[in-house]
């Protein structure tokens, strides 16, 4: 999961990194502002607790052995902005000290695992209230999130894959996320026995607010799949989401120039644009959760 | 002599109802030694913590040196009053050793250079001085407790309490500990179950039962009431 | 340990221990984007930096052929990688990954040998990376070892208690990741009030003071000019 150096194209990591950096800039304010000074050493200890928990191995039946990732428990945790910066300190330690995952690679994985993965592991578990399933789900969607975002990111840059290897590869992130999932939930409710109260109670009346930032993230990471496996996946992927012409026309305009100068390849140009777009159609949908929140707010 | 310590009817009641202190007077005069002695749970450490100002009495007063401990007070009172926590590691929270004694000086507004010389003093004083630049995991535990308590040394403090200090020693480490300890000038505050090193220390001791001193007087006398 | 064995090697005292943080994570950087867009076709430029990189280890009094093998970690999984273009019928492909990323692996073993953990936080606080970040990593580093002994000490209990059932062995392995949870929230309370105690009131105070000098920026120049060169001419 952790994408190492020399494997992705000059594209992804730049566009990931772009994305990533204000990200967890903005991230980290939020976090910062939300606590009080406590914060800076419970966090450092709990990154580390995650490192460390990872050295539990769990048996995950015929004899393998499996391992707790993580960015859902944190998320459940810390809440999702304080989550991602312990899982971006993770990873940038993990690439720095253990040469586990690049440095230019670091945009895209944290994007992928502490982003991504943090907001996916949150949304289903604040969608249900903290309850059992919901701490399922947020260890199960985190981690396909995270897989499916680094396997897309892969196949953009061009990696090479037998097209049986990518069946191959969804069905073995189907099983890890299910795993994940029984972890999430197995050292959660481990956790809540041992010191009752640890796990953040999800903000009251965040249920339209979830529902939609969890279809967007999902839609967001399915459809970059699908437009790095089909170049014109955009395009159909826009159509069925209902957005009507201007707004395709209005995506693929600066990127027609791009596409023009700087991508020789069609396919490549068509993905980058592909990425361009599923990144407005993400803030389009965490545009709308948002007044629906704001009204449903004002109706309570 | 000075006033360092005087305590009046402290009480403190956690946020679950239970009493841990009720009613505690207690006084130490400059440079003068005590060991808490007293059963796991007495309130012995949550008293310690009362004098830096790390729990807010639920009644009764504190004075450090003639200075009320109140949130007005607490930078002052944290220079003077310095804890030294039983596991070191949770104290040794700074990237090298250099770094962490420095480190109370640097929050009370010194610049980094003189923040340095004060702790390489503090290093010298424990005769640590040749580790500065090692990291905390390059330590033993013996070595680990003397930095934490260059650490609180380096703010100049007149009072030191040290919440069971040989845990994790061996025989030696505890031997030098204790010769460490009784060069400092400083009034020491020691809570432990480790009789020997109590006496290695000082004659008088305080006994902690049920969150109230149950007596005062010395080491050998108490321990012999206590049946300790 | 690996992290014990690069922190040994960043404590020497060679010319590039000694430049700046931030002129060492540029130049480190400038290496990973030369390396990282090398294509299957350009071997020259890959047996370019492969000699500088191991000469900048060599200069560094590093022992280089386990700095070499340090970087090798990341071939396994590009061995997977490579098999899979083979294939899918690219197998230049294949080769560029494990190329690539060992070069990259070998780029950043070199960075993180020649510079003490905490200088590197403040390289990347010098290069703006938020400093609440920086912190929380200074923080995981410092008690990253303190908790893995302690998942170590956990894992050899729950393992001398072990069932067979796996369901068992399962619910075993949780609540000891919940105990190992518990204990690192109580430590994480204790390092606070420890912090608190000498003074902390929520600001920690930047202590190394770190000045770019004229040998700094000649580092830089010197290696980023021949770097992009290469890149740029050869074919």
């Amino acid at each position: 999961m952790h994408i190492p150096d020399g494997y992705l194209s000059t594209r992804v990591w730049v566009i990931t990194d772009l994305v990533a950096a204000p990200g967890i800039a903005l991230l980290a304010r939020r976090a910062q502002a939300k606590f009080n000074h406590h914060l800076i050493p419970l966090m450092g200890v709990m990154g580390a607790f995650v490192f460390a928990a990872q050295m539990i191995n769990f048996p995950a039946g015929n004899g393998t052995s499996s391992h707790l990732v993580g960015a859902a428990l944190l998320s459940c945790l810390l809440g999702p902005a304080a989550a991602s910066i312990v899982m971006t300190a993770i990873l940038a330690t993990q690439a720095l000290v253990f040469q586990d995952g690049g440095l230019l690679a670091l945009g895209a994985n944290i994007f992928n695992m502490a982003i991504a993965g943090v907001f996916a592991g949150y949304l289903p578990y604040a969608m249900f209230r903290g309850s059992r399933v919901g701490l399922f789900l947020a260890g199960f969607f985190s981690l396909m999130t995270a897989a499916v975002l680094a396997l897309s990111e892969l196949l953009i840059s061009g990696v090479a894959m037998p097209p049986a290897m990518l069946s191959v590869s969804f069905a073995w992130f189907l099983v890890s996320a299910a795993i994940e999932g029984a972890l999430t939930l197995a050292v959660a409710v481990a956790l809540e026995r041992i010191q009752p109260g640890c796990l953040r109670k999800p903000v009251a009346g965040g249920r339209a607010w979830a529902v939609s930032g969890l279809a967007a993230v999902l839609l967001s990471s399915a459809g970059w799949l699908f437009a790095s496996d089909r170049p014109d996946g955009l395009e159909s992927l826009a159509l069925k989401a209902g957005i009507s012409n201007r707004v395709t026309s209005l995506i693929a305009s600066p990127f027609g120039d791009y596409q023009a100068s700087f991508v020789a390849n069609p396919r490549l140009a068509k993905s980058v644009a592909g990425l361009a777009g599923i990144l407005v159609i993400y803030g389009l949908c965490m545009a709308i959760s948002r007044a629906i929140g704001a009204t449903r707010r004002e109706g309570a | 002599m000075s006033r360092i310590v005087e305590v009046r009817e402290l009480r403190y009641v956690w946020e679950d109802g239970t009493e841990a202190l009720r009613g505690v007077d207690f006084d130490l005069e400059a440079g003068e030694t005590v060991a808490l002695l007293g059963p796991n749970g007495s309130g012995k450490t949550t008293f310690a913590l009362h004098l830096n100002g790390l729990l807010k009495p639920t009644q009764g007063t504190i004075k450090i040196d003639g200075l009320p401990v109140i949130e007005r007070n607490l930078s002052q009172i944290r220079r003077k009053v310095g804890l030294v926590f039983q596991d070191s590691d949770n104290q040794l929270f700074m990237p090298t050793v250099l770094e962490d004694v420095a480190f109370a000086p640097m929050t009370s507004g010194l610049s980094p250079e003189a923040s340095a010389e004060k702790a390489m003093d503090a290093l010298r004083l424990v005769a640590m001085d040749h580790k500065a630049n090692k990291a905390p995991w390059h330590l033993s535990a013996g070595e680990k407790k003397r930095v934490a308590i260059a650490g609180i040394l380096a703010s100049d403090p007149l009072l030191l309490v040290l919440d069971e200090p040989t845990t994790y020693l061996d025989p030696p480490g505890q031997r030098s500990l204790a010769t460490l300890l009784s060069e400092l000038p400083q009034a020491k505050i020691l809570i432990t179950h480790d009789m020997p090193f109590a006496r290695m220390l000082t004659k008088e001791a305080v006994f902690f039962q049920d969150g109230q001193i149950a007596g005062r007087g010395p080491v050998d006398q108490l321990a012999a009431h206590f049946n300790w | 340990m690996r992290h014990a064995r690069l922190e040994l090697w960043s404590r020497g005292t060679s010319f590039a221990h000694r430049r700046h943080p931030a002129a060492k994570i540029l130049v480190t950087l400038v290496f990973l984007i030369a390396i990282s867009s090398l294509h299957p076709s350009q071997a020259r430029a890959a047996i370019f930096y492969f000699v500088v990189l191991t000469a900048l280890a060599s200069a560094a009094k590093l022992p280089v052929p386990r700095v070499l093998l340090a970087a090798a970690v990341v071939l396994p999984f590009a061995c997977v990688f490579a098999l899979m273009s083979f294939f899918a019928g690219a197998p230049e492909k294949g080769i560029a990954i494990m190329v690539r990323s060992w070069l990259s692996a070998l780029t950043t073993v070199l960075l993180m040998a020649t510079t003490a953990q905490p200088d590197l936080l403040a390289g990347l606080e010098a290069l703006r990376v938020p400093r609440f970040l920086v912190q929380v990593m200074q923080f995981l580093y410092r008690y990253l070892l303190v908790l893995i002994e302690e998942a170590g000490a956990m894992r050899a209990a729950a393992a001398s208690r072990a069932g067979k059932a796996s369901t068992l062995e399962f619910r075993r392995a949780s609540a000891a990741a919940g105990v190992l949870f518990a204990r690192s929230w109580g430590r994480a309370n204790a390092i606070h009030q420890a912090m608190t105690a000498r003074g902390f009131t929520g600001h920690i105070p930047r202590f190394r003071v770190l000045r770019i000098t004229a040998a700094d920026v000649w580092f830089v120049f010197g290696l980023v000019g021949p770097v992009l060169a290469v890149r740029l001419v050869l074919p």
